[in-house]
């Protein structure tokens, strides 16, 4: 159906003589065709339903088409976006790194106003990767467990409400995770690094004070906001594990958590690293709470609990007002390290679930 | 390797719907028997409780005593995972696990009562595979997804899965419902030979093959939907299909209702 490109607009009329050659017109002259169908009988009529005469000719231009059209448009719309982006980027980025006098991979430092300007993305993508993963370090292991309990330990409605809630968690807007952090989560955390300097000090990254705007806080706050995602995430994967292998582990006489471990983890393990992606990629992203939580400094330090770190994102939030031409320029180049960041992270994710197809692909 | 099972009274519920109610039966060990009957009968309800498998489900509860050599399943200081691992069941449908290959699917049992050494698990891979029938096609791709396989073989690997942790009894839910007539007649061959160990129970809309594969057929019933399912008649297998005892049971057989 539908695979009939030579034909042209008139196909819908039953292809009796219309004005062939006026494409303008192809509208309007379907239009005059038409008008003598209603007064003939079904007998004469070549496309009726079943009748006699011949086969009816192949729509054109038919839903079916127009559908795919749309469809195509969408897919492509993505490119274009992309491009353009990267495009925009670029661009912007080139004249700004020409202008650099410091080594952009590996200055510690973020002076693109001055003259001659000096920056580096170092310490700002070392900031970004290391509070996300301590994000994720923190939320996977506790997001996994309220969905494995939301999906088969707690009572049905229970289940239902409490993911309600964690879906609410989601829809909280980021800069009132941010300013929660700053001004409440500030002081217990500044506890928990005291605390944790004291007893596990000999640990370089629980290094010395001053406590406050850490990486630790940071990461702490972005762990929250990461935890719905991959929570309602996980949950869906779970419940959809077939009851039947379920069935199969428990008659195997598996109790709860193995047959947790057997049949419902091995199962979800795509859908479960596609959601981690995720919530890392909103972990990579996140401006405003960690432009509110982190310390703003320009230097690479594994000691997590001390006032500093940085992020690409969150020093674009705080620079770009004081920004000059090539300030600006500068921002966007660290942007551009930040889409570069993500891409990896997103192909690395594909690769992951690509490698075991074989054996999820035909779990259906 | 075969125990005997007693059902006395067993009545079960899904919720507050009765699904079968006072159900007496005795299995011998070493024998096939065949549970048949209308759809909605009970008889997989029956087949379940006997593993325990029923109560998995949210609000579904067993009463009346069933026991294996004497103990009973539904004692308060039984270990439940013990009972399922001693009542291996085969399902209706094919269930390997999809994530694991043929080897794993098979010693998953295994896995789960804590045998780690890999000398062990291969020979009773081997075993379990040889006794199902499947060893020969699949020796050489034990490392493949078992849901590769075909939809006979699927089962067999499954049937290998339940005795290769070496239960006493084998539970079979319609384990041919889903297969062509070759793999259906695959698995009933193997369960000629499975009852030299194992006492299997097996339930089966196929009424020639209860006559096939089973010593003794029990046919279950109900008066009409909604009401619970009963034990309208047990006995011999060549009893029930030559010269059943109960008017029902005859019905059922000729073709009459059902």
């Amino acid at each position: 159906m539908g695979e009939t490109p030579h034909r042209s607009a008139h196909a819908g009329t039953g292809g009796h003589a219309v004005t062939q050659g006026h494409e303008r017109s192809a509208g309007a002259s379907a239009r005059v065709a038409e008008a003598p169908v209603s007064t003939r009988t079904p007998h004469d009529d070549d496309h009726g339903l079943g009748g006699g005469g011949g086969l009816p000719r192949a729509r054109a231009f038919g839903a079916e088409r127009a559908f795919r059209g749309v469809t195509l448009a969408a897919g492509v719309t993505v490119l274009v976006v992309i491009a353009a982006i990267a495009v925009f980027l670029v661009a912007k980025a080139v004249p700004a790194l020409r202008a650099n006098s410091a080594n952009f991979w590996t200055f510690e430092g973020w002076f693109p106003n001055d003259d001659p300007p000096t920056f580096g993305i170092g310490a700002l993508a070392f900031g970004t990767l290391l509070t996300a993963l301590l994000a994720l370090l923190v939320a996977v292991p506790v997001a996994l467990g309220i969905a494995l309990y939301l999906s088969h330990y707690a009572p049905r409605r229970l289940g239902t409400a409490l993911g309600f809630v964690i879906d609410l968690l989601a829809a909280v807007p980021s800069v009132v995770f941010g300013l929660w952090g700053r001004d409440y989560l500030v002081g217990p955390v500044a506890d928990l690094s005291a605390w944790l300097n004291q007893y596990f000090g000999w640990i370089p990254i629980f290094g010395d004070g001053p406590y406050g705007n850490s990486i630790l806080l940071g990461s702490l706050v972005l762990a929250i906001m990461v935890l719905p995602i991959i929570t309602s995430l996980s949950r869906e994967v779970f419940l959809q594990t077939p009851t039947a292998n379920e069935e199969a582990a428990i008659a195997l006489g598996a109790t709860r958590w193995e047959m947790l471990r057997t049949a419902v983890l091995p199962y979800g393990r795509p859908g479960i690293i596609a959601a981690v992606m995720l919530g890392l990629g909103r972990a990579l992203g996140e401006t405003i709470a960690l432009a509110l939580t982190l310390g703003s400094t320009y230097a690479i330090s594994f000691n997590i609990l001390a006032n500093g770190g940085n992020s690409i994102a969150a020093n674009i939030a705080n620079r770009f007002a004081e920004a000059n031409e090539t300030g600006r320029g500068a921002l966007i180049a660290s942007g551009l390290v930040l889409f570069a960041i993500t891409l990896v992270v997103n192909i690395t994710a594909r690769a992951i679930i690509y490698r075991r197809r074989e054996f999820t692909e035909s779990a259906a | 390797m075969a125990k005997r099972i007693d059902a006395t009274d067993v009545t079960a519920y899904y919720g507050g719907f009765k699904a079968i109610e006072n159900i007496n039966l005795t299995v011998e060990p070493k024998t096939v028997t065949a549970l048949i009957g209308p759809s909605g009968c009970g008889k997989s309800t029956f087949l379940r409780s006997i593993n325990r498998m029923h109560e998995v489900l949210p609000g579904a509860r067993v009463e009346g005593s069933l026991t294996i050599d004497g103990q009973d399943v539904y004692d308060r200081d039984v270990d439940v995972t013990a009972v399922r691992r001693m009542i291996g069941m085969v399902f209706q449908r094919p269930n390997p696990f999809p994530t694991m290959s043929i080897f794993e699917n098979v010693v998953a049992g295994l896995r789960l009562n804590g045998v780690r050494k890999k000398s062990i698990l291969d020979e009773a891979a081997e075993k379990a595979l040889r006794a199902a029938n499947l060893w020969d096609e699949v020796k050489d791709r034990l490392g493949k997804p078992g849901a590769g396989l075909s939809g006979g073989q699927q089962q067999r690997l499954c049937i290998a899965r339940t005795i290769a942790v070496e239960p006493q009894v084998v539970l079979m839910d319609e384990p041919c419902s889903a297969l062509d007539p070759i793999s259906t007649l695959a698995i009933e061959d193997l369960m000629f030979q499975l009852k030299d160990k194992f006492t299997i129970i097996i339930v089966t809309h196929n009424m020639q093959q209860a006559a096939r594969v089973s010593d003794r057929t029990a046919f279950f019933s109900i008066e009409k939907t909604g009401d619970p399912g009963r034990l309208i008649e047990y006995d011999n297998t060549q009893k029930i299909f030559s010269n059943p005892s109960q008017k029902k049971t005859e019905d059922y057989i000729t073709g009459r209702f059902g």
